[in-house]
């Protein structure tokens, strides 16, 4: 029966492909995102490359594409050149700015097309259709109540920070309002610009400075790799935690192994850009309704949901 | 007005050799007493021991590049291409690992040191046979290493082979009688290239070339061969530099060495090399590297810079200690 009706629409598919209508009957969703240069732009490119692989073989009426593009100002020009060749009916974004790149998304809405924003919202949220997020600020809440906890609620932190924006901003934010009124204390917090180099001359002068250090937080993975080399080399025993987040592969593993020092991770995972894609294809494919924001939790990863957020063959 | 126009020639030769080269180390000399000053534990051998050999990368690629900038060029590739020989190396060194097991590290240093050679070439060929200015040549090169590591990396992180990691560690964190490898190896890169730029014919044609182009060529000196060759020099200076990098954190990323062009040239400078060419100090050179990385460590250390103004208080020490070796010049 459902083989039948399967082969029916085949036949009749195969019947439209042969006049013009057929164009209007296949959906183009074009992804725009920021050129891999560092592990979470990576881990994007890679997702949305593996799910459009996954979406055109899985819904034959939709077709998914995947820009990527090194700066704004080319991000610009890649979108209005998609939508000027050809009709787009949905665009999934990463912008890699608000400012610039809210006009041209606008323009693009203004033909008709579904709008779905990732990660780093435009300056009017009335543009998009769906917004899909992570939680910046239980990144740094989350990985703050976890060593309250476990430190019994006090204990001298060393802080390293990535690049000044909103996110960076967000992320301490959540971090300063978890340990707010335990004893706990942040001893230093120095940018550190999201790059592990940085990260670990930023640790040594650290352990210089400060004879006791309980733990060390870096908010972001590649900072964490860093400073674990500083803490290496330096045969301190006094760090008891030194913890990360955004999932790294690297860092996941160590959780799987139940690694004392790094025992847990908060995700700000790059597989966002999938749910993205996977849910604005639903509403193509599957008629479902998913307009609206889609706000990620950052959970605590231990042993136990590890795998969940491992991904091996992405090269973040 | 009139013996002042007269005089820069004199001067320079009679003073430079005695205080002009003095003022890096002046320099030094004063950012360390103001170090310890803020913080007693800036002196504490390991904190010594740790910011100098940090120091060693930038000063060995600097002494490189004393070359190019002392022969009239400049080199901005240099931090791209020291992140794609480390993406070559570590490639190279995994896929040799299985078959050599840990030989794969001399073999691997090995690549490196041909591979920036040629990479030091092809920046020198297209200068002076291509005869196109070293900025925008070079602003070329900077490019094509840059995109060549991410697509190496896929834009994520190529990690060195576990067989290899602990093998390999020493380099960057090992000691002879206390002194880390890392400064024993830019201490003798800068004696070679003291040797070579004050001592053999090949260095003065480099500075000869770099003051006045015309004049050298008129007194039978091939420029496009002295120019060349100071972009293999700092080729070769890229690959030992990246040698002792890979074991810091057994990883290349397309973040790798990213601004390291920008520190190269302000070390050079602040060591008294002209950068309109024609004058090139070593010691110096290696003096003004040390300085950079004891400004950054220093901004650490220091309780009364807030983390949001530390890059402008580095400016302005940078820019205090071009003033006391300009100063000292006088």
């Amino acid at each position: 029966m459902l083989r039948n009706a399967l082969i029916a629409a085949g036949v009749t598919t195969a019947l439209l492909a042969a006049g013009p209508a057929s164009a209007a009957e296949k959906k183009t969703i074009a992804v725009s995102i920021p050129a891999a240069d560092h592990g979470w732009t990576a881990g994007i490119v890679y997702h949305a490359n593996a799910t459009a692989k996954e979406i055109n073989k899985a819904f034959p009426g939709i077709e998914v594409i995947v820009k990527t593009s090194p700066s704004a100002s080319a991000q610009v020009s890649a979108i209005e050149d998609l939508s000027a060749t050809r009709k787009l009916d949905a665009l999934v974004i990463l912008p890699h700015t608000s400012e610039e790149l809210t006009t041209p998304v606008k323009a693009i809405k203004e033909k008709g097309s579904f709008i779905t924003v990732v990660d780093r919202g435009l300056n009017d949220p009335h543009i998009q259709d769906l917004y899909v997020a992570g939680d910046n600020i239980a990144v740094g809440f989350n990985t703050a109540k976890f060593l309250v906890n476990r430190m019994g609620g006090k204990g001298n932190l060393v802080v390293l920070r990535g690049i000044p924006t909103v996110i960076d901003d967000e992320r301490i934010k959540g971090f300063r309002d978890g340990i707010a009124g335990s004893d706990l204390k942040i001893l230093d917090i120095q940018y550190a610009n999201w790059n592990s180099d940085e990260a670990f001359k930023l640790m040594q002068d650290y352990l210089a400075k400060y004879p006791q250090i309980d733990a060390v937080w870096a908010n972001d993975d590649d900072m964490l790799l860093g400073v674990l080399e500083a803490i290496k080399q330096s045969g301190r025993k006094d760090i008891k935690f030194a913890l990360g987040g955004n999932g790294m592969k690297e860092i996941i593993e160590k959780v799987m192994a139940a690694d004392p020092v790094t025992p847990v991770e908060t995700p700000y995972p790059p597989s966002m850009i999938k749910t993205a894609i996977y849910l604005t294809a639903a509403h193509f494919a599957g008629h479902a309704p998913v307009r609206g924001s889609l706000k990620l939790d950052a959970p605590l990863i231990t042993k136990e949901n590890a795998e969940e957020y491992y991904f091996p063959d992405s090269p973040f | 007005m009139a013996d002042l126009a007269a005089a820069p020639p004199r001067a320079q030769h009679g003073w430079s050799i005695g205080w002009g080269d003095a003022g890096p180390f002046l320099a030094l000399a004063a950012l360390v007493l103001i170090g310890f000053l803020i913080n007693p534990d800036f002196l504490s051998a390991n904190n010594i021991a740790n910011v100098v050999t940090r120091s060693a990368f930038i000063a060995i690629i600097a002494i490189g590049a004393t070359f190019v900038i002392a022969s009239g060029g400049l080199d901005l590739s240099v931090g791209s291409m020291a992140a794609f020989i480390t993406g070559v190396m570590i490639l190279f060194m995994n896929w040799a690992a299985p078959s050599v097991g840990t030989a794969a590290i001399p073999l691997g240093m090995a690549v490196a040191l041909v591979t920036s050679i040629a990479c030091g070439l092809l920046n020198g060929t297209i200068v002076t046979i291509g005869r196109i200015e070293p900025f925008i040549a070079t602003l070329g090169t900077m490019g094509i290493f840059r995109a060549l590591i991410t697509y190496m990396t896929n834009g994520g992180t190529i990690a060195i082979d576990r067989s290899l990691r602990d093998a390999y560690r020493p380099v960057y964190f090992g000691d002879v009688l206390g002194v880390p490898i890392p400064i024993l190896v830019s201490l003798a890169v800068a004696l070679v290239a003291a040797y070579v730029l004050y001592r053999t014919r090949y260095g003065r044609r480099c500075v000869a070339v770099g003051a006045n182009e015309d004049v050298a060529r008129y007194s039978g000196i091939s420029v496009a061969r002295v120019r060349t060759l100071a972009f293999v020099i700092q080729g070769a200076c890229v690959a030992i530099a990246a040698v002792c990098y890979v074991p810091r954190l057994g990883a290349a990323t397309p973040t790798t060495g990213l601004l390291w062009e920008l520190q190269v040239i302000t070390a050079v400078v602040i060591g008294g090399t002209a950068l309109r060419g024609g004058r090139g100090r070593v010691w110096g050179t290696v003096a003004g590297a040390v300085i950079l990385e004891f400004i950054a460590n220093l901004m650490v250390l220091s309780d009364f810079v807030s983390e949001y103004l530390v890059a402008a208080v580095q400016g302005v020490i940078i820019i205090i200690a071009m003033l006391i070796q300009r100063m000292s010049k006088r």
